[in-house]
């Protein structure tokens, strides 16, 4: 099926060393009425607060928050996962929060996330794997994979650390390696329907 | 493209149901409205850790198997806390939550959910350094025997310590941390003393009713397990176990807005979830 046919319902983004800038240069290119929600697993330490969703928030068109207990995601939103706590997507698309372990020394982890997510979007998710010093996220790519999802992966040659990129490309095929200026452009491409505009576009980026 | 995955997932969600079904008659534990996202990630982990080919067989194996049903039931139930976990919360206990305990002349405090002790034996620090601790009754509760039998305890990893100190300080703390515990080679043993005013009860707060009438409710970090309906359920049995004026405090990420309750509490610090009961 052509990717362009597909409509995606929701985004979902994992992040660790080096996030504040690779959120920045992404998030601020999504037009207000973004057409699906974007749900972000970024590494922070247990007791930071929500400084980082304010910080972005007031960079970007999109609305940017911390995911809250039970919150429906919508469309034209970016939630961040709070420090300390797992975050979930059941399948009424309302969020979960668990203190479960850290899964590979981490929580929020992104492998939980995207696994979640993927058992629940199938293949109308896209999967987004960024800069960061560990491993996580990479089965949780290869899940939104098995799902029939979309996996993007930011190059990890101009990574500012590589060490996830390249762990998620070793562990998922992956349909987009793309550097970090062009994630933004690529998925402001998605309508409001969440489709994308044209294969045309898409297909220009292909690695 | 999607049409088997959908097959497979409603295949595995009608085997989740099944199987917490199996349990509820089987064991009388009933995980049946708790999230499913959550359900989902902690049986696949059991799946794997006991080469289990599939949610059928684990069907099978934990009605024949109480060890197993066991483990599955610890793998449910997440006991993580620490001492004086959100600091924050402490504090505001200290100042906004104590006068008002202080104007009733017994103060019974029901703990739901207390894991494996970590949150109560802060709160009756609190309660000593106030002044309050010998007018209180602490009920701290738990479906989990194994948490509780840790609860009782009370010895914890000696690595936590520094965690627990600072949190103790964050939070308030006007003593020195050290005299409430003794140390040994790996562990800290919490003073006896500390567990005087502390009953540990068997309690599930799923299935079984209303506790007892306390001035203040304390349950963090549980609700975020239950779905919605359970949620509101669980919401009424604490409006129905407080005093009127009783104090209701949650984890700091948990939301009475948001599960539709709001009109039973008003906040008292909105920001750290601590509530009271509104009068009916």
């Amino acid at each position: 099926m052509s990717r362009a046919a597909v409509r995606f319902e929701a985004v979902v983004i994992g992040v660790s060393a080096g996030g504040l800038d690779a959120l920045r240069a992404i998030l601020p290119r999504l037009p207000e009425n973004f057409g699906v929600p974007v749900i972000v697993v970024q590494h922070q330490a247990p007791g930071t607060n929500d400084f980082f969703a304010r910080f972005l928030d007031q960079r970007c068109a999109v609305r940017v928050k911390e995911a809250e207990e039970k919150e429906a995601a919508a469309p034209g939103t970016v939630y961040l996962a709070p420090a300390d706590y797992h975050l979930l997507i059941e399948d009424d698309r309302t969020f979960s929060l668990t203190l479960e372990n850290r899964v590979r020394f981490a929580r929020p982890s992104i492998d939980v996330l995207f696994e979640s997510a993927a058992d629940v979007y199938g293949p109308r998710l896209i999967g987004i794997i960024l800069t960061g010093a560990n491993d996580d996220g990479s089965h949780g790519l290869a899940a939104v994979k098995r799902q029939g999802g979309l996996t993007v992966v930011q190059d990890p040659g101009a990574a500012e650390v590589d060490t996830m990129p390249r762990a998620a490309l070793a562990a998922a095929s992956i349909d987009y390696v793309l550097p970090l200026a062009a994630i933004g452009p690529f998925l402001a491409n998605l309508d409001k329907n969440g489709a994308f505009h044209s294969d045309g576009l898409v297909n220009s980026i292909r690695i | 493209m999607g049409k088997p995955a959908e097959d497979d997932k409603e295949l595995e969600d009608l085997e989740v149901a099944l199987l917490l079904e199996g349990v509820f008659r089987r064991y009388g534990y009933d995980f049946r409205d708790y999230s499913l996202a959550h359900l989902r990630r902690r049986l696949r982990h059991r799946l794997q850790s006991s080469y289990l080919p599939d949610l059928g067989a684990m069907l099978h194996r934990v009605l024949s198997d109480r060890n197993f049903f066991e483990l599955l039931l610890r793998d449910l139930s997440i006991s993580v806390t620490e001492m004086f976990r959100d600091p924050g919360v402490y504090q505001r206990l200290r100042t906004e939550v104590v006068p008002r305990l202080m104007t009733w002349p017994f103060v019974k405090i029901w703990h739901a959910g207390c894991a494996t002790g970590e949150e109560v034996y802060s709160m009756a620090i609190l309660l000593h350094e106030e002044g309050l601790l010998e007018r209180c009754q602490i009920y701290a509760t738990d479906f989990n025997q194994l948490a509780l039998k840790g609860a009782k305890e009370g010895i914890y990893s000696l690595d936590q310590v520094r965690l627990f100190t600072g949190n103790y300080l964050k939070g308030g703390g006007r003593e020195s941390f050290s005299d409430y515990y003794t140390a040994d080679d790996d562990a800290v043993i919490l003073k006896s003393w500390l567990k005087k005013r502390i009953v540990f009860a068997d309690h599930n707060l799923v299935t079984d009713s209303v506790f007892s009438e306390v001035q203040m409710v304390v349950c963090r970090n549980v609700l975020i397990y239950f779905n919605r309906d359970l949620q509101q359920r669980i919401f009424r049995t604490f409006y129905e176990s407080l005093c009127p004026g009783g104090i209701l405090v949650l984890g700091t990420k948990e939301s009475l807005q948001l599960s539709g309750m709001a009109e039973l509490f008003e906040p008292v610090c909105p920001d750290e979830k601590i509530y009271k009961k509104v009068p009916q």
